[in-house]
């Protein structure tokens, strides 16, 4: 099993509900997200491009931020979900330095924090609150495994970019192109 | 022309603009790390060719200090925590592919070692010491039976611990400054060079002075040929560690790391000790004192600088 997420920067419009909805969902402090929306610009004027791309955590098969925990709180969870244990977390920041997405936070109680593709409503077969809540629908979840599954419809049938895969860490978030 | 602008306000003050996770703590554990590594290096070294005598201050009145430096450095790390009541959680486990999980059990083992080696020559270095309970007594006899291994073991675990405070930085690919493994050598070299300036501030003895003047500047040519080649990787790689660069060869920290690390910290130094290897009169504090400021503000230039790189995308 192998969970991602998809994301149609085409028919994203950028009104960041996802980013309510995970924080409603998941008693995000204020002042913290841990999706949020970007916006990129690109060209000269006139021929401009514009893209929107809701981004969260990018649940990736080669994490940095596991290899570089020093106590196991972070983990790969069933399906690659990367996941903080919070009361083995001693808060050093190792993660959160070693992130290229700058995913990662440091929650005020202490530990770090990040997105967990919503694993405590995916194991009750829901999905996550950022992909419930889209009022464009522009968000796949699923698992990569199941070919039937959302998100490897949508990842079969559309061009599809993941961001820095340079950097190495396999990222399992794909923006639909 | 591309701008990126985050909607959404990824409002988090540790993050954006840059990241902004470690503070003062975390150099200055690596600078206190560093020296504690350096100084422990040069004692047993001296010890184990059986020159105790002739360098005093390295082998015994130097190594004093380490126990203070290593205890004022894991405090350090300690604020830096903020899960604090977790933090015995890091020696639940060994994690080989961490660089925090290597450095916390190295600490584990060369935390004592130093205290073994301060209380087996306190004695010597403060005459009227005495030991108040017979166990600590016996636990002396019991350890000097032991000191070769002690001092083997101190060699090699202050190695690790000297690399190990570069390679915390190095391993992270997220931080193109950090990521080279130059940065391993370069802070062993840099913690030794702290070191001996330490034991040229406590000795005594002009011939010992000389010795340690003479390995400094061995060690000082190191790390500039260290880091010019760090500077000649970095500009030969991709465009986010030309970027790094770029922070010191004309961005923000220009100024502050070729004027306090290289100049004053390295060369001025450097010049200074080789002017009083050939005969001229020099305080000898004034090199030692420069080179243990280098290395304080190197720890902390490439701890604050490394976290203003990152990829773009």
């Amino acid at each position: 099993m192998r969970y991602a997420m998809a994301v149609d920067t085409k028919k994203c419009v950028g009104c960041c509900d996802c980013v309510v909805a995970c924080q409603t969902e998941n008693y995000v402090p204020i002042g913290f997200c841990r999706d949020w929306v970007v916006e990129v610009t690109d060209g000269t004027y006139p021929t401009l491009e514009l893209e929107l791309r809701s981004e969260r955590c990018n649940h990736c098969a080669n994490s940095p931020c596991v290899r570089c925990c020093p106590t196991g709180a972070s983990h790969y969870e069933k399906g690659g979900i990367v996941v903080v244990t919070h009361n083995k977390c001693i808060g050093c920041g190792a993660c959160i330095t070693s992130c290229p997405y700058d995913a990662r936070y440091s929650h005020p109680d202490g530990y770090v924090d990040k997105c967990t593709f919503c694993l405590h409503r995916v194991e009750k077969g829901l999905k996550p609150a950022c992909v419930a809540a889209c009022p464009t629908k522009c968000m796949y979840f699923g698992d990569l495994d199941d070919s039937k599954s959302p998100v490897s419809v949508v990842l079969k049938n559309r061009k599809y970019k993941t961001l820095i895969p340079e950097a190495g860490t396999k990222p399992q978030l794909y923006f639909l192109i | 022309m591309r701008e990126e602008i985050i909607v959404s306000g990824r409002m988090n003050p540790n993050i954006d603009p840059y990241l902004n996770i470690w503070h003062w703590q975390i150099p200055l554990y690596l600078f206190l790390g560093g020296l504690a590594a350096g100084i422990l290096f040069f004692a047993a070294l001296f010890y184990l060719r059986g020159k105790e005598n002739e360098y005093r201050a390295a082998v015994k009145i130097a190594p004093m200090i380490v126990p203070v430096l290593l205890i004022l450095g894991l405090f350090a790390l300690f604020l830096d925590l903020k899960h604090k009541a977790h933090f015995w959680q890091l020696y639940t486990v060994i994690r080989l592919q961490s660089p925090m999980s290597w450095g916390a059990w190295t600490l584990m083992i060369i935390t004592p070692l130093s205290f073994i080696w301060a209380a087996l020559h306190i004695k010597e270095v403060f005459p009227k010491w005495e030991w108040k309970y017979q166990w600590l007594k016996d636990l002396e006899t019991f350890f000097q039976k032991y000191k070769k291994l002690i001092a083997w073991l101190m060699a090699i675990y202050s190695v690790i611990l000297g690399v190990y405070t570069g390679i915390l930085f190095s391993a992270f690919n997220a931080r193109p400054l950090w990521n080279t493994s130059i940065l391993g050598p370069l802070f062993l070299v840099s913690g030794l060079s702290t070191g001996a300036a330490t034991a040229i501030l406590f000795s005594k003895n002009h011939e010992e002075r000389k010795t340690f003047a003479r390995i400094d500047l061995l060690l000082i040519a190191i790390e500039l040929f260290l880091i010019v080649h760090m500077f000649m990787g970095f500009l030969a790689s991709t465009q986010v560690q030309i970027d790094a660069a770029n922070l010191f060869l004309g961005g923000p920290y220009t100024a502050p790391f070729w004027m306090l690390v290289v100049a004053m910290g390295l060369i001025l130094p450097a010049i200074l000790e080789a002017l009083e290897l050939i005969k001229f009169k020099i305080p000898v504090y004034i090199p030692a004192i420069l080179v243990l400021f280098g290395g304080i503000m190197m720890r902390f230039i490439l701890a604050y600088a490394g976290q203003m790189s990152r990829w773009l995308y």
